[in-house]
């Protein structure tokens, strides 16, 4: 099954939870990451239930804080 | 009839002559108040191209002087400025730039205890987030949702960059996208992990790019949407996000209704 994850399409075998997705996508850092499963933010409580599945559309957003020093 | 001199009418020609700007848009930067919180890697060319445009009063906030590895990137400092308060040496190079610029200048670290004094002082209309720390960035977007101003966000590392809008009212807030502060050290920031000078380039001038089409009401606003870019792989993303109803700040049942002062992460204070 064929998902799209940040912009670019990526294989997995079967629906995995958010949180076995997180490994499988290499997430840096995913207990900070943000998750939006089709547009919709996944609150981190909900990483465990939420399955992802076949067409779906997933974004990492990540903090950036660097600017001044 | 126009209010411009001469002399403007000549410096802002290449805006006069667009026509989503015109004389009356000229007049429009030469009227409105930016607020430019640090005056580092995003501040610095974000704070040059508004005084440059004319953005006729610009605040710069920053507590640091400028220290020699600041020269890579913080364009508005130069090598005989090291030692000197940042804020000071912007004030001086947008003097030098354009002279119909009114700089206010703020030698602050933002707090709690100062920010929306700050905001207040000469009633800006939008803010630029040029901060390199977290505690900053939350302080930042809770006080512009409380006082109802908008801001842009950013922050840079390597070589990626991110930038939202925020204008009350209208859409997300930075908690919407990242409810809570990361742990002290668990994010790199610069310093830690370095950043391509010219990302603060890109980025903080996108950041002033937003400031001028929102004093001049054009275009559309990267409200609703975070902007990333990878330079390595020369790549811009917008991703649609939306407003979080259970935000605890901008949400419909608001938990957070004071400013927090988060924990300054030790890497981010003076060596
Ligand atoms: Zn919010």
């Amino acid at each position: 099954m064929k998902v799209t994850v940040n912009g670019e399409p990526l294989e997995i075998e079967k629906p995995l939870s958010v949180k076995d997705f997180l490994v499988v996508a290499k997430a840096e850092q995913p207990e900070y990451v943000t998750v939006q499963l089709n547009g919709e933010f996944v609150d981190h409580s909900g990483f465990e239930t939420t399955t992802v599945q076949d067409g779906d559309t997933i974004e990492f957003l990540y903090f950036m804080g660097g600017g001044a020093k | 009839m126009s209010k411009l001199t001469n002399e403007q009418l000549e410096r802002y020609s290449r805006h006069i002559i667009l026509k989503q700007v015109g004389g009356k848009g000229q007049e429009k930067l030469l009227g409105g108040k930016v607020l430019v919180i640090g005056t580092g890697g995003l501040g610095a060319p974000a704070a040059m191209y508004l005084a440059a445009a004319g953005v006729g009063t610009i605040g710069l906030v920053d507590f640091d002087v400028v220290d020699l590895s600041n020269l890579q990137r913080q364009i508005i400092h130069q090598t005989a400025d090291v030692g000197k308060p940042k804020i000071q040496s912007g004030k001086e190079t947008i003097a030098a730039m354009n002279p119909d610029v009114d700089v206010h200048t703020y030698n602050e670290l933002v707090t709690s205890a100062n920010i929306r004094d700050i905001i207040r002082d000469q009633d800006y209309d939008f803010i630029i987030d040029g901060t390199d720390n977290f505690p900053a960035k939350f302080l930042i977007n809770d006080a512009c949702v409380f006082e109802k101003k908008p801001f842009v966000h950013a922050g840079i590392i390597r070589f990626q960059g991110q930038l939202m809008t925020y204008v009350p009212g209208e859409g997300p807030c930075y908690r919407c996208v990242f409810p809570t502060m990361p742990p002290k050290d668990a994010v790199p920031t610069c310093r830690q992990a370095g950043v391509l000078g010219v990302m603060g380039g890109v980025i903080g001038t996108l950041q002033a790019t937003e400031a001028l089409k929102y004093i001049l009401g054009i275009g559309d606003l990267l409200t609703g949407y975070l902007l990333t870019f990878d330079a390595l792989k020369m790549n811009f993303r917008k991703v649609k996000i939306p407003r979080n109803p259970s935000c605890a700040v901008c949400g419909d049942h608001p938990t957070i209704t004071e400013l927090i002062d988060y924990e300054q992460p030790t890497c981010d204070l003076k060596k």
